[in-house]
């Protein structure tokens, strides 16, 4: 009887570790980006040891790379470089998706037909390709790949929002606020916008891991960040080389870029699904 | 004999905001007899859908039925295996839900939807099924029986689409057959049609019978015995006559008050020589205009109007006539695509870009949902106070004063300042809805259906408030339903819209069963009244509906279903709309009776 009772009960939520050990991962490379410099045991430029691709010892944890440098600091003084330009790409993309969105779906007509058609035309372009264009033309520096990055991901943030957000200019209370007279303005940022701040922060996060993956490749590939300066990216490419020995040099920083994405993805999972059980809509 | 259906101490949970199980259903018990026929009502949140659907086991997600028993015949549902119960449902307990719309499959056809428990209970072949199935049609008077089964469900109107569900229920010869809200989302004259069918089909087969609805003057056709449900618990049960009668409870009197509304007093209105709101020739539609300058889909056709200063004017037809794109091209969200709206002598603009501020704060529009009406991100003070800055400048502790005199107008306590609108009931959103409106200070008040979405008790509520404040404001209101009762408790003049065109103008008085236009016959004589018998003293229709229903843009708009059409007129011309001596405007090619 009272078993038949519990399996009928509605489910309990679970409080799973991972809500707390995600966003703390997530924080702690966020943290790296701006003081990873000041914490790594070894400068990361510096030839510590003529063994190269040592193995995992007290003295350098992630073992050394391809030059003898110490694989921890590189991997460390790296995120300042993954999490920040792909963190700079990612904020340009949504911002200017989102405000296009809320462009076209306030104004609707004609302008919103113009902004879909040219950024559906954007969107049909392969994204690496156009990072290797952008890239031969103008040469690899930090501010190109920020903004080639975010141009690359724009139409599919705009895609994202503007289905959003046309949803919700339809609703009765924007039709009372356009009847009032509001401007365009108005209607975008205080009838729309605090109802999609969900939608859109979801699309923040899961467009900072196609960034993150977009910057990986572009650098495994040589066209990203440049050396002396060396992303994820460029690490596990530098350190190709380590691969038949079975070096960490390799693996660790494949494995940072696994663990960002992977922590960043489950956290929106997490806040996204809490917020949606306390408000206990769509 | 014992009752065919037997529910002792019914107790059904559901989780609630914080996780803990919260009772929705308080131990409720009653019986039905075989081949009677049981009414629930009650106002949304009383429990009556999930005491209906705890007949055939089941619970809705994050509910459980926690108590009590549930038995018909000799069956007791509550203790059954899944296995056991899918045996049950549809063979024994049928379903009728609310939106037929939305529950057949839009990509089957409906032959193989009626018949599809028949086959899975396997009780006929598949020709036989087919067979009875036709001959469910022909008892639902639906037309075309031999083919309809062939057509898929949005080829059919919602009111066939409602019958041809009850066929799909009664293919087994159910034992209990459970109508949830079967005719709430109809319109009156197509209500009338469906409750006939099932009120036969029930006769007929004698069926026994769950009837869920909130609408007092529907169950009272139908049911034999009526139980009325607040908050889970059952407050009555008696015998239909005697509920009407004489109700015990005081619930179940106000129930019955609120089904026929008073008309609520209004204030004596001021001769004026010109009307404040003047509508001449509009004519409003979608769809891009054709050569003659004339909208593709005309929803709205030269609707002529006017509402002197303090005059409450109704709107009334049924869903489609155009009634809420009216109140959008007055209020400038549609602009028309001819003819003008003058406020106070002035005309205005068509689109909201061609009105000063000035003239867009004089016109306020209510819309009908609450819900989407008001922005769920942001505060009640914030949504009222809005207008306040936006129209008058106010601000800080202005603003506040002022929001706090709107809040009492529309008696609001003030505690609701800082909440959001999710955090309100359905009444409360509704008035700040309306203060909202009010705090532009508008001549002209266009309310769309405000309280269709309501309970009758909250709803008549509402309709106090507007007369209320129709006395202390002097507003001007064009007030929009598609409920007679509503209209006729608040309103002067009433306007009857069909398919975008005024059939009728009549005082608010003068609302009665005969000398009208067919249609507001039609229209009037199908609002079902609180007393048993209503239902079957109706007469049939002198002719039934045309077959073709185009609607060409030549003739009268009613002419494919009116009862006394002439062909070579009525589908010709236009007909002008003509005044009686009683003071009726009516739009008919027929010489009207007295």
């Amino acid at each position: 009887m009272s078993a038949s009772k519990a399996a009928a009960s509605p489910p309990r939520r679970r409080v799973s570790p991972l809500r707390y050990v995600m966003p703390g991962i997530v924080l702690f490379w966020l943290a790296m980006t701006f003081i990873g410099h000041a914490v790594a045991p070894y400068s990361g430029a510096a030839i510590q040891d003529a063994d190269l691709f040592e193995g995992m010892s007290r003295k350098f944890l992630l073992g050394t790379d391809y030059l003898g440098r110490d694989m921890l600091s590189r991997i460390l003084e790296g995120a300042r470089f993954t999490v920040g330009i792909s963190l700079a790409a990612t904020a340009l993309a949504v911002g200017a998706g989102l405000l296009l969105a809320l462009t076209a779906s306030a104004v609707g007509g004609l302008v919103d037909q113009v902004l879909s058609r040219f950024l559906d035309a954007l969107i049909s372009i392969p994204s690496k390709m156009f990072g290797l264009v952008v890239v031969a033309a103008f040469g690899a520096s930090i501010p190109v790949l920020i903004i080639t990055m975010a141009i690359i991901y724009v139409p599919g943030c705009y895609r994202i929002n503007r289905a959003a957000a046309v949803n919700i200019a339809a609703l009765d209370f924007v039709a009372v606020a356009r009847s009032r007279g509001e401007s365009t303005f108005y209607i975008m940022l205080r009838e729309i916008l605090p109802n999609m701040v969900g939608t859109t922060l979801a699309d923040f996060g899961l467009r900072f891991i196609y960034v993150v993956l977009l910057l990986s490749s572009l650098s495994f590939l040589g066209l990203g960040v440049q050396p002396p300066d060396a992303d994820w990216g460029s690490l596990v490419r530098e350190n190709m080389p380590g691969l038949p020995y079975g070096a960490p040099a390799v693996l660790m920083p494949a494995l940072a870029i696994a663990s960002l994405t992977i922590a960043v993805n489950l956290s929106i999972d997490a806040f996204y699904g809490s917020r949606r059980a306390r408000e206990g809509v769509h | 004999m014992a009752p065919l259906i037997e529910i002792r101490d019914l107790r059904v949970e559901a989780r609630g905001d914080d996780g803990q199980p919260v009772e929705i259903v308080k131990g409720v018990s009653f019986t039905v007899e075989r081949g009677e026929v049981m009414g629930l009502i009650g106002e949304s949140g009383s429990g009556k859908t999930t005491i209906a659907l705890a007949l055939m086991g089941y619970a809705r997600f994050g509910c459980r039925i926690s108590g009590g028993t549930v038995r018909i015949g000799d069956t007791e549902v509550t203790g059954l295996s899944e296995a056991a119960l899918r045996k049950l449902r549809g063979r024994r307990v049928a379903y009728i839900a609310q939106s037929a719309a939305a529950s057949f499959n839009p990509s089957r056809t409906i032959m193989q939807q009626v018949i599809e428990a028949a086959r899975i209970h396997g009780t006929l072949d598949e020709a036989a099924a087919r067979e009875k199935a036709i001959g469910l049609f022909r008892a639902m008077a639906i037309p075309k029986a031999e083919t309809i089964g062939e057509r898929y469900p949005h080829q059919v109107s919602g009111g066939q689409l409602q019958r041809l569900m009850a066929a799909m229920a009664l293919i087994t010869d159910p034992e209990v057959v459970i109508f949830d809200e079967p005719t709430t989302a109809l319109d009156v004259t197509t209500q009338i049609e469906v409750l006939k069918a099932f009120k036969s089909a029930i006769r007929d087969r004698n069926t026994t019978g769950i009837y869920v609805t909130h609408d007092l003057a529907v169950i009272a056709q139908i049911a034999d015995s009526i139980t009325v449900l607040r908050h889970g618990f059952v407050q009555e049960t008696a015998k239909t006559g005697m509920l009407l009668a004489s109700p015990a409870q005081e619930y179940t009197r106000n129930l019955l008050a609120a089904a026929e509304p008073a008309r609520r007093e209004r204030p004596a209105l001021v001769e004026t020589a010109a009307p404040l709101l003047k509508v001449t020739g509009l004519t409003v539609g979608y769809g891009g205009l054709d050569a003659e300058g004339m909208p593709l889909v005309p929803v709205v056709r030269e609707v002529d109007l006017a509402i002197r200063q303090g005059e409450a004017l109704g709107v009334i037809g049924e869903s489609g006539c155009g009634k809420s794109t009216l109140a959008r091209a007055i209020s400038g969200l549609a602009p028309p695509a001819r003819g003008t709206v003058e406020l106070g002598g002035k005309v205005l603009g068509p689109g909201l870009a061609q009105r000063s501020r000035e003239e867009l704060r004089e016109i306020q529009l209510v819309f009908q949902s609450a819900d989407t009406a008001l922005n769920p991100r942001v505060s009640i003070g914030e949504i009222i106070g809005r207008p306040l800055t936006f129209f008058f400048g106010l601000k800080g502790a202005e603003r506040d004063r002022r929001v706090r005199e709107l809040l009492d107008l529309t008696h609001l306590p003030a505690s609701v300042l800082n909440r959001q609108p999710g955090d309100l009931s359905g009444g409360q959103k509704q008035r700040v809805n309306l203060a909202r409106a009010l705090a532009a200070k508008p001549r002209l008040l266009l309310c769309d259906e405000v309280t269709s979405a309501l309970d009758t008790l909250v709803a008549a509520a509402i309709l106090d408030l507007l007369a209320e404040l129709r006395k202390e404001l002097g507003l001007t209101t064009m007030f929009i339903s598609h409920d007679l009762k509503t209209i006729r408790a608040i309103c002067d003049q009433v306007l009857v819209l069909y398919a975008g065109r005024v059939v009728e103008t009549l005082p608010a008085s003068a609302i009665s069963a005969r000398g009208h236009h067919p249609y507001a016959k039609l229209l009037f004589s199908s609002v079902p009244a609180l007393h048993q018998g209503w239902l079957d003293g109706l007469a049939a229709p002198a002719m039934p509906a045309s077959a073709t229903e185009a609607q060409g843009r030549e003739g009268c708009t009613f002419f494919h279903r009116c009862e006394l059409r002439m062909e070579g007129t009525c589908d010709r011309i236009v007909p002008p709309p003509r005044q009686t001596p009683e003071g009726l405007t009516v739009a008919c090619h027929h010489p009207l009776e007295g």
